[in-house]
């Protein structure tokens, strides 16, 4: 019989406290409706087959996942109450809270979370990637759900968060077209709000769940996340009072040092801690003068990131040192460095043969700090003699020629999900090589070292032999330039300060609303 | 020729526009030679206002680009695309309108039902969807504005030759067998040409407008800086920096105020029903 170590209660207390005492200092008001910006405009709610950053947003106060993480990413029990591992690291046993219903009535069981589970299988690519280590889970009792792992996975307790892995009902989904099931337009999650209404293209309005298992939580009472296609218009709105709550990335970087004077405004880039979210430029490494590790490092060498960061970012963000966000754990800086350096690019570029052939890039269409930071780093890049051609797309068309690998150099940025098993490895193992794909390894390197390496970390004990497997594989990355690495992203919130104790967890926003009040 | 000059010369607007034509064309040829740096270099700090340093004279955009290169560069874009869509939607509109007018009938019908196709659609719109399907390049907008400019050409140039076929010289033309491309191009035509040349000076301004209407909307070319290109990039800052918008919205004003004055001067001294000395 494997020792059982009861961990989750006691670090659960702790962290809590230690996380909202200075918050805890006043006492949180009842009542109130928040107005908050969503964009763009979610394709849809159910969080179970999307997973899109708005629908994230909204819906991870809908729906809710077996643990929360704090910003350092220690995972906080939600509607698992406690949890422990066997002593082989290869089973998980987690005990449900009691008293959960679904926003329909219905109690929430162990059930449940094994229907979920075999659900988000086939619709959550990521969540099945997650769950690859997974050998069975099991129910016990209602009240308990037993994983059993194939081997150890380190980063297992990391994958619990609601949009990773958030609970279906199981009663409305169970031998239903899951695709089709009417329930995905009018989602029924535990969360501490529920799904009132949306009006498409104006608001989505979520109401207090009056039988949240959290005895007086939440404390507001409505939220309306507007929907304002123009990213001028959204500032406007918060400047007019239309709307309290700027998530990160809702309106563009050149605002929030406008917008942060204003009265009674609160700005954090807290909340972000979970996704991590990494900038790079694909850079394909199939064809043409980019198969070139020269060419790739060139590019390091040739782009001024500082400029992006201090102009285009306004200061926001950092620059980034290699494949891993520092947030991430294993995170290296010993690494070899990549400093603005036009000289060194010229000579690695004539060292590498390159006789101006044509290089098409691809911008992200995602606004105007993107298309302006597309702009600056052809220009960095025509500066050295590369000869680049942008291509003018929308998000879609961008998509399309990314998952066909038709371009040379193209902008993205991707989460990390706080562990390089996670979020890392599948930028870069040649397992992860797909067509018709815009996430994962885009590039097409391939390198039987990093497959290696990244196969034995996610599975590595103890902690300091992964430490060691992934600083290793970051040294080896960062040297072969498989993508071009940019920034570390901050998307600052901006809110009025009334609104308190929305950004308490390393997800933010979008499960925040569980703790926010309105002080009036 | 000589008394078409005169008489232009004589209309004070015509003598505004082609100053100012002139000078937009020698801003296009001469400028770049002068400013040999790339409008897309980030040369100094970035929102740096207009007038406080001399090598940027009009100010910096939001990446430290020189509004005034900008502007420069800008000239050739919006020239070029004006010019060369105008002078393509000509190719194709005039001999149209020639054949519905000249050969009447079926033809007419046939040619003029396609026009009209063309002309239902709100000409914006369609010049937008063809540059987004087309993916934005300079061939796509020129191409696009081509296409919704041409019918306005086809129906002119076909009332025109409705009204001179009933010509006497032109049927005496028919009656000693001269071929019907003969007879459109040496007798109808040159003498049809004053209107059109009118409407193609007008057309140039609205090929500009057009250009720098998609280029604000993000659909401009994204290799080449052009006015709309600058006035749709600096919209979002307009509250910080107004110089990145103001400067670049003056010059497609002025532009398109120049070719239109050029079309009044035109009119003037093409239009044989204004009383004029020496006629």
């Amino acid at each position: 019989m494997p020792k059982r170590v009861l961990l989750g209660v006691l670090l659960a207390c702790g962290l809590t406290a230690s996380a909202l005492q200075p918050v805890l200092a006043q006492e949180p008001k009842t009542g109130g409706v928040i107005n908050a910006v969503i964009q763009p405009e979610p394709p849809g709610l159910m969080l179970a087959m999307i997973q899109n950053g708005p629908t994230q947003m909204v819906s991870g106060n809908i729906f809710e996942g077996l643990l929360r993480y704090s910003p350092k990413l220690e995972p906080l029990p939600e509607l698992a109450e406690s949890w422990s591992v066997s002593e082989d690291a290869k089973t998980y046993t987690f005990k449900l809270r009691k008293g959960v219903t679904w926003h329909d009535g219905k109690p929430f069981t162990a059930a449940d979370v094994v229907f979920s589970i075999e659900m988000l299988k086939q619709t959550h690519a990521r969540a099945r990637n997650n769950l690859v280590q997974v050998d069975k889970v099991e129910a016990p009792d209602d009240d308990t759900v037993v994983f059993t792992l194939k081997q150890p996975f380190g980063p297992f307790l990391g994958i619990f968060e609601v949009g990773s892995m958030p609970m279906v009902p199981k009663h409305l989904y169970e031998g239903t077209d899951w695709k089709t099931n009417p329930y995905n337009n009018a989602p029924v999650g535990t969360g501490p709000f529920m799904f009132k209404e949306w009006q498409k293209g104006s608001f989505i309005r979520l109401v207090k769940n009056p039988n949240y298992y959290e005895k007086g939580k939440p404390y507001i009472d409505e939220i309306y996340w507007q929907i304002i296609p123009d990213a001028a218009a959204r500032s406007v709105a918060y400047e007019t009072g239309k709307v309290d709550v700027l998530p990160g990335g809702s309106v563009e970087n050149f605002d929030v040092p406008r917008l942060s004077k204003l009265k009674d405004t609160c700005v954090t880039g807290a909340g972000w801690e979970f996704f991590s979210p990494l900038a790079w430029l694909w850079l394909n490494n199939r064809q043409g003068p980019l198969a070139d590790k020269r060419v790739r490092q060139a590019i390091m060498y040739a782009i001024d990131r500082d400029f992006a960061k201090d102009v285009i970012w306004n200061g926001l963000g950092k620059v980034a040192t290699g494949p891993s966000a520092s947030t991430i754990k294993y995170y290296t800086s010993d690494v070899p460095k990549y400093p603005y350096d036009p000289a060194k690019a010229k000579a690695l570029l004539k060292e590498a043969g390159y006789k101006g052939e044509k290089i098409r890039m691809l911008p992200l269409a995602y606004g105007e700090t993107w298309q302006r930071w597309g702009e600056a780093v052809k220009q960095n890049l025509m500066d050295v003699g590369m000869n680049i051609e942008t291509i003018a797309t929308d998000v879609a068309g961008g998509n399309q020629k990314i998952g066909d690998w038709d371009y040379d150099i193209a902008f993205t940025y991707l989460y990390q999900y706080g562990d390089p098993a996670l979020g890392v490895g599948r930028n870069y193992v040649s397992s992860a090589i797909a067509k018709g794909q815009v996430f994962n390894n885009v590039e097409g390197y391939s390198n039987p070292e990093i497959d290696k390496l990244f196969a034995d970390g996610a599975v590595a004990t103890p902690d300091s032999k992964r430490k060691e497997i992934y600083e290793k594989a970051q040294k080896i990355l960062v040297e072969d330039v498989p993508v071009a690495w940019m920034l570390e992203l901050q998307f600052p919130t901006i809110m009025r300060c009334k609104v308190k104790n929305l950004i308490t967890t390393g997800i933010g926003v979008n499960d925040g609303f569980k703790d926010a009040w309105l002080d009036k | 020729m000589k008394q078409f000059w005169k008489s232009m010369l004589k209309s004070p607007s015509g003598v505004i526009g082609l100053f100012i034509l002139l000078l937009a064309i020698s801003v296009a040829v001469f400028g770049p030679m002068l400013f040999p740096n790339s409008p897309w270099r980030m040369v100094q700090r970035p929102f740096l206002p207009p007038f406080t340093l001399s090598t940027v004279p009009l100010g910096t955009d939001a990446l430290g680009r020189d509004v005034f290169a900008g502007m420069i560069f800008g000239a050739r874009v919006s020239l070029l695309v004006g010019l060369v869509s105008t002078l393509v939607a000509l190719v194709v509109g005039v001999p149209i309108g020639a054949m519905a007018g000249y050969f009447g009938g079926k033809v007419d019908d046939a040619l003029m039902r396609f026009t009209e196709f063309f002309q239902t659609i709100p000409s914006f719109a369609l010049a937008i969807v063809l540059v987004a399907i087309l993916q934005p390049s300079i061939y796509s907008i020129v191409a696009s504005i081509a296409v919704v400019s041409w019918p306005p050409v086809a129906r002119l140039v076909r009332g025109e030759v409705l009204s001179l076929r009933t010509r006497e010289y032109v049927q005496a033309a028919v009656v000693t067998g001269q071929s019907n491309s003969w007879i459109i191009l040496r007798e109808i035509l040159p003498n049809a040409l004053s209107p059109v040349i009118v409407l193609a000076s007008l057309m140039v301004a609205t090929a500009i407008l057009l250009e720098s209407s998609l280029a604000f909307l993000g659909l401009g070319d994204p290799n080449l800086i052009s006015w709309g290109y600058m006035v749709g990039a600096g919209r979002t800052v307009i509250r910080q920096a107004w110089w990145i918008t103001v400067f670049p919205g003056v010059a497609i004003l002025i532009s398109v105020l120049g070719l239109n004055l050029i079309g009044e001067g035109l009119n003037d001294a093409l239009n044989p029903r204004l009383s004029r000395e020496g006629r």
